[in-house]
């Protein structure tokens, strides 16, 4: 892959003094996306499932083909993806229907410190409404999932593991395959986070065997406000809907309805079709560069800036020893928000803060961290712009005072 | 000076050093409002007791960045002994100043104006307010 031609591919990157390295966040969207979203709008801009007539048959279909990529980009069948908001309202999705409708006070849910507060959240208030136990693995020195710890937490009362593939913010890779297959030994089922993994790797859900697993376009070069939550067959046409109204029932009398077959008993509503349709084209343009490139070429950037890092002194690294593409680290005495203005005025895009994962925040024991993420349009370029910056951003907070 | 060292004043890092007036106090005649940005973790708690017109004392706790915090030290050093009127034209001219809208430039901020630099960065304007909006609001719950 040739990240300098495909720089070209991205609008925003026209500016070409701008270095974006928060893809962890959002990433940028190439024109391909928005030109498939804009074909929607110009040419068939109306409702999916609806209209008897041309053009509602073609939008209904191009909504229908970007199912279908997706299906095929996660090796699952068509009937088990949902398209919902986001990762958030996908996870959401599985705690309010399967979680609250499933689960009692004899049961337990294991979590993770590691986890986005879209994962966590949902089941905290699983548990607070139907008295479950939330329980968290012990992450080991690194802050990792460890099979060993897992262990510790699983047992015959375990109901739902909700886990992470990759940690937003330390970058580490869960080792899945084996939890779930330990899950499934005593009866629980494995919700997956993998926002931060499908844009990055590549996901098999039939070779993980995972039964729910949900991420994101916007941080895989697709729209905001579309996401996928894939989950098996069998349970989803056994789990209750969570939102009633339009499109989703089948026969609807005074007193009560019957549902459609999933997906569509969980797509109430005018659906987000533009943005489907801009995923559909997103997953295209991914699948031509191929995900272990992109993968590849995320690690290599995140390891020669680890390896620059490491050659300055006061600055402390989270996670040197992540396998993906993100790096957490802090200028020593220098609170982050402090820091990323100095970033941002040499036009370096990057993150300060929780990253929606204060659990993580509070384990390392810190008030926030600095968070750098790579993506196919980065180069080793930018890894030397940001390292410039953040040895000139040391030097002035210093110079100061801090 | 370019805009980072006019933002860093000295003022700004002395106060964010050595702040004025900080550590709660456990005295129901104290107003308490405690305001946080959960996006980057600011989190401050600004307490003040009005006596008869005027503000008496204000004292500050918290968490944060270099700006928030300063901020906090420089309010409470600029608003005690003010009556409280004149410290709710100063909170409002010292916001509006932030974001840009337009102030009475004959309202005197004192050490508050170094937070003028602010202007510059948008994304920090929020830092530089919630003690100031936490003031405010213990100004309404005493009243």
């Amino acid at each position: 892959m040739d990240p300098y031609q495909m720089r070209k591919d991205f609008p925003v990157l026209n500016d070409e003094t701008l270095v974006y390295l928060d893809t962890a966040a959002s990433s940028l969207k190439p024109r391909k996306v928005l030109e498939a979203m804009d074909e929607y709008y110009e040419k068939y801009g109306v409702n999916v499932h609806r209209g008897v007539y041309n053009i509602s048959y073609i939008a209904t279909s191009k909504y229908e083909e970007a199912r279908e990529k997706v299906s095929d980009f996660i090796n699952a069948s068509f009937e088990e993806i949902i398209f919902t908001r986001g990762a958030s309202s996908a996870l959401n999705l599985v705690a309010s229907s399967y979680g609250l409708n499933n689960l009692t006070k004899d049961d337990e849910i294991i979590v993770s410190e590691l986890e986005h507060h879209s994962q966590v959240l949902p089941w905290q208030n699983v548990s607070n409404i139907t008295g479950a136990k939330l329980v968290y693995i012990p992450l080991n020195k690194e802050g990792r999932i460890t099979i060993e710890n897992f262990k510790k937490v699983l047992n015959s009362k375990t109901k739902i593991v909700a886990i992470n593939y990759v940690s937003n913010v330390m970058g580490y890779v869960s080792p899945l395959k084996e939890m779930i297959s330990l899950a499934h030994d005593f009866g629980a089922l494995v919700s997956v986070d993998a926002a931060q993994a499908a844009p990055h790797m590549v996901v098999d859900v039939k070779d993980l065997d995972c039964d729910f697993l949900a991420f994101s376009g916007h941080k895989m070069l697709g729209p905001t406000g579309i996401g996928i939550l894939y989950g098996k067959r069998d349970l989803l046409n056994t789990m209750p809907p969570v939102e009633f109204g339009g499109d989703m029932n089948d026969n609807v009398d005074l007193y009560s309805a019957s549902w459609k077959d999933a997906p569509y008993k969980f797509e109430t509503g005018t659906p987000p079709i533009a943005e489907a349709i801009g995923l559909g084209a997103a997953i295209e343009y991914i699948n031509e560069i191929g995900l272990e490139n992109i993968h590849n070429h995320e690690f290599m950037l995140k390891e020669y800036t680890i390896k620059k890092m490491k050659e300055l002194k006061d600055i402390t690294i989270y996670n040197e020893t992540s396998e993906t593409g993100i790096i957490s680290f802090n200028v020593n005495g220098v609170h982050p928000h402090d820091a990323i203005t100095f970033f941002d005025g040499d036009n370096i895009c990057m993150r300060a803060g929780h990253h929606c994962a204060q659990l993580v925040i509070k384990w390392l024991k810190v008030v926030a961290t600095l968070r750098v993420s790579f993506y196919v349009y980065n180069t080793i370029e930018d890894c030397d712009k940001f390292i410039e910056s953040l040895k000139n951003a040391r030097d002035f907070f210093k110079s100061v005072g801090f | 000076m370019n805009n980072l060292e006019i933002l860093y004043r000295q003022v700004i890092m002395d106060h964010y050093k050595n702040p004025r007036n900080k550590g709660l106090i456990n005295d129901p005649t104290y107003k308490t409002v405690h305001i946080k940005n959960p996006s980057c973790g600011d989190d401050i708690t600004i307490q003040s007791k009005i006596e008869g017109n005027i503000v008496k004392d204000v004292r500050h706790e918290g968490t944060g960045c270099s700006i928030c915090c300063s901020s906090a030290s420089v309010l409470s050093e600029t608003l005690k002994g003010k009556t409280k009127e004149d410290a709710m034209i100063i909170s409002k001219n010292y916001l509006n100043m932030l974001s840009n809208k337009e102030y009475d430039e004959n309202v005197e901020l004192d050490e508050a104006i170094v937070y003028q630099g602010v202007r510059k960065f948008p994304a920090r304007i929020k830092c530089a307010s919630i003690a100031w909006k936490a003031f405010e609001g213990t100004v309404e719950e005493s009243e």
